[in-house]
């Protein structure tokens, strides 16, 4: 909480409630501190630290297309990292995040090609079901007040099931069918899974999709009324509710934003590889939860942003890339991770303590 | 369908969906090309079938949910269960505690055979020892070939991972191959070790180690690129599944390296790779064979008294290589998802 209510006033909006914004005490803080004191600015240094401490280490991050391959990594974290985090701030967590993702990319793949449909048709359909589990997760959380972690385990235990029976079921094999011959399918890449040319580096389309995303994020989170409910319900529902704020509404659609992106990233999946196996996607959740808190996301809702996440997912894909890159013993592979990891949240909460105890 | 059942949401949801279909088709979102209408009838082989009593025969796995190789065993089990008149029950857990409680499970239903993998043999032991105190014969397959015996084992169905490595290290040192990396998409598993270790022991060049992220292949694909811009030198990636062998393939481009792809295992689409040459050779240890072997000897052994390897040697399956030689003969069998 006490993130959030030093952070707003830095961006000269109102606060979404209680008069404490005004109490005068934080605009006499000088502009480094109050930086500081935004969510997004201790990971984004704990990210900074990563670069530069492989670009010292590995030689090979240095050129270009390594930059290309790390953020195309970071970019399918990313992509999902926003709309989790966004949901985070709204003051839940989805769960079936992870497999949510493969269900999408496995219905778009066995409509179009058990039917025989153009591939637009199954990623239209894909887009529909991926809203319907969003929206399923988001009404049954709002209707019964449990707390999201038991919904969305349960939707997550279902997706992960589902998966492998239907696919099972309608293919006879785990895996779906190569699609790639399929009409559509050239269409359908360019737009989820292409790459082109900068000055010689081949870079992927999801990484400019992910930069928009975030840009849009970013926007609706602070400059819009929507915005501000999400900060409302994340912080406390009932005075949220007392104030207006449409509460079932806003969490419910904020689910489906979840929903959303798992289709985006499903069909980037589909189209970056023509088949799906139906036992992908699993702990990928976690690694989206972790972004977004890395980012400056309440584990307990009402506070975090959607740029913070961005530097999460970087950060997140420059440390897995960057251990490759040095050609460390790959062994010790997760446990660098881990300690990387770690150290950069260390960063990250140092930064927050020392620019918000003053 | 049940066109006169009385309940109107039963009727009505595949009126709807039949309803969706026939709109999509009609709004011209037919796909001229590929698809399920391409895709030939697959044909069953048919091999007559067993008179003998009804039997039951568990199968139980280390498989982990939605994998394509033990899809494949399953089906090789299934096969054999149909042509021997038995009932089949498959289940499966990567956990080994959890693998084990499903033996006893089988156990406690008084089945007639049990075929097991043993890829973590310790956690296994003691509940095989059940099994045989309670007359149940126990075979086993795929993996456990250093332990089969030791536990008790009527006789196995396999391949030596070891062996299979270092025939994988021989076929490369012919495809002039000098700084190869070996990619193992789950870190601490015994088997997949086993492989790279054997590939490692007789090829001639220089070995390399990744692990990647399995169940994340936009990971995979980036993570196998940062390795060929790391280190230029690498000729050829080894990969140890046949989807990421797939994967592989678009991480050498888009490294822009030259290196060539080579695997252990199939499926249909890496089958299409090695005909079109995307990929030099897959080492294939016939998972179908696997699983119809492991049932089918259950059968012989209660009604005949036989057991394949005299309860000695085990019965190898592997490894079989599949290269541009012989994969269109593979490639008709492929298509079923029995190869």
């Amino acid at each position: 909480m006490s993130m959030a209510q030093q952070a707003e006033p830095a961006l000269g909006r109102p606060p979404a409630s209680g008069p404490k914004g005004s109490d005068g005490r934080t605009t006499r803080r000088p502009l480094a501190l109050r930086l500081l004191a935004r969510p997004e600015v201790g990971v984004f240094l704990g990210a900074a630290a990563v670069l530069v401490f492989f670009l010292i280490a590995a030689p090979a991050v240095r050129q270009g297309s390594s930059m290309a391959t790390i953020l195309y990594q970071s970019s399918t974290i990313g992509i999902m990292a926003l709309p989790v985090a966004l949901l985070m701030i709204g003051g839940e967590f989805d769960l079936s995040s992870g497999v949510a993702v493969i269900s999408s990319a496995l219905t778009a793949s066995m409509l179009s090609y058990q039917l025989t449909l153009n591939v637009w048709s199954g990623v239209i359909v894909a887009l529909a079901v991926s809203l319907a589990v969003g929206f399923f997760n988001g009404w049954l959380v709002v209707k019964t007040g449990l707390p999201s972690f038991l919904i969305t385990l349960g939707t997550f235990l279902i997706l992960q099931g589902v998966n492998l029976a239907v696919t099972k079921l309608v293919t006879g094999n785990v895996a779906t069918d190569d699609i790639s011959d399929m009409d559509g399918f050239a269409q359908a890449r360019k737009i989820f899974a292409s790459s082109f040319d900068v000055g010689g580096v081949q870079v992927k389309i999801t990484i400019v999709w992910w930069l928009v995303f975030a840009a849009l994020a970013t926007w609706v989170l602070l400059r819009t009324k929507y915005g501000n409910w999400i900060f409302a319900v994340g912080g406390n529902k009932e005075s949220a509710r007392a104030v207006g704020v449409p509460v079932t509404f806003t969490k419910i659609s904020l689910f489906m934003l979840v929903g959303l992106g798992a289709w985006f990233v499903g069909m980037h999946n589909l189209f970056s590889f023509n088949t799906v196996q139906s036992g992908e996607g699993v702990s990928n959740e976690l690694i989206y939860i972790a972004a977004a808190v890395i980012g400056g996301c309440l584990l307990t809702g009402g506070a975090g942003s959607a740029i913070g996440s961005v530097f999460g997912a970087f950060m997140f894909g420059m440390v897995n890339q960057g251990i490759v890159y040095a050609g460390w013993n790959p062994d010790w592979f997760k446990a660098f991770l881990g300690v990387m990891l770690l150290g950069a949240v260390l960063i990250n909460q140092w930064v927050q303590r020392t620019a918000t105890r003053r | 369908m049940d066109r006169s059942s009385p309940s109107r949401s039963r009727r009505l949801a595949p009126m709807v969906a039949v309803a969706a279909a026939a709109a999509l088709t009609l709004a011209g979102c037919a796909s001229a090309h590929g698809g399920k209408k391409a895709e030939e009838a697959a044909q069953n082989a048919s091999a007559g079938k067993a008179n003998t009593p009804r039997m039951t025969v568990a199968l139980v796995t280390h498989q982990a949910p939605g994998d394509t190789f033990w899809d494949t065993v399953r089906k090789g089990a299934e096969a054999a269960a149909a042509k021997d008149n038995i009932k089949l029950v498959y289940s499966a857990d990567p956990n080994a505690g959890n693998q084990a409680n499903l033996v006893q499970n089988a156990i406690d239903q008084k089945v007639d055979g049990i075929a097991v993998t043993l890829a973590k043999p310790d956690a296994m032991k003691g509940v095989i020892g059940k099994a045989e105190q309670s007359g149940i014969p126990v075979v086993g397959l795929n993996s456990g070939l250093s332990d089969w015996k030791k536990l008790g084992m009527l006789e196995f169905f396999g391949q030596d991972e070891s062996v299979a490595g270092e025939a994988f290290g021989d076929k490369l040192n012919t495809t002039g191959a000098k700084k190869i990396v070996c990619v193992v998409q789950e870190q601490g598993n015994v088997g997949l070790t086993q492989r790279c270790d054997g590939v490692q022991k007789t090829f001639k060049g220089t070995t390399e180690t990744l692990y990647v992220n399995g169940t994340d292949m936009p990971s995979v694909r980036s993570t196998i690129t940062a390795k060929l811009k790391q280190d230029s030198s690498i000729d050829t990636v080894v990969t140890l599944g046949a989807p990421f062998a797939l994967t592989a393939v678009q991480s050498v481009g888009d490294a822009g390296s030259k290196a060539k792809v080579a695997t252990f295992d199939l499926n249909k689409d890496l089958v299409k790779a090695v005909q079109n040459g995307s990929i030099e050779f897959a080492v294939d240890q016939q998972p179908y064979l696997q699983g119809y072997l492991a049932v089918d000897a259950l059968w012989l052994y209660k009604y005949n008294g036989n057991y394949s390897g005299g309860g000695v040697q085990p019965v190898l399956t592997g490894p079989a290589f599949v290269d541009k030689s012989n994969v269109d003969k593979v490639a008709e069998f492929a298509a079923k998802g029995t190869r």
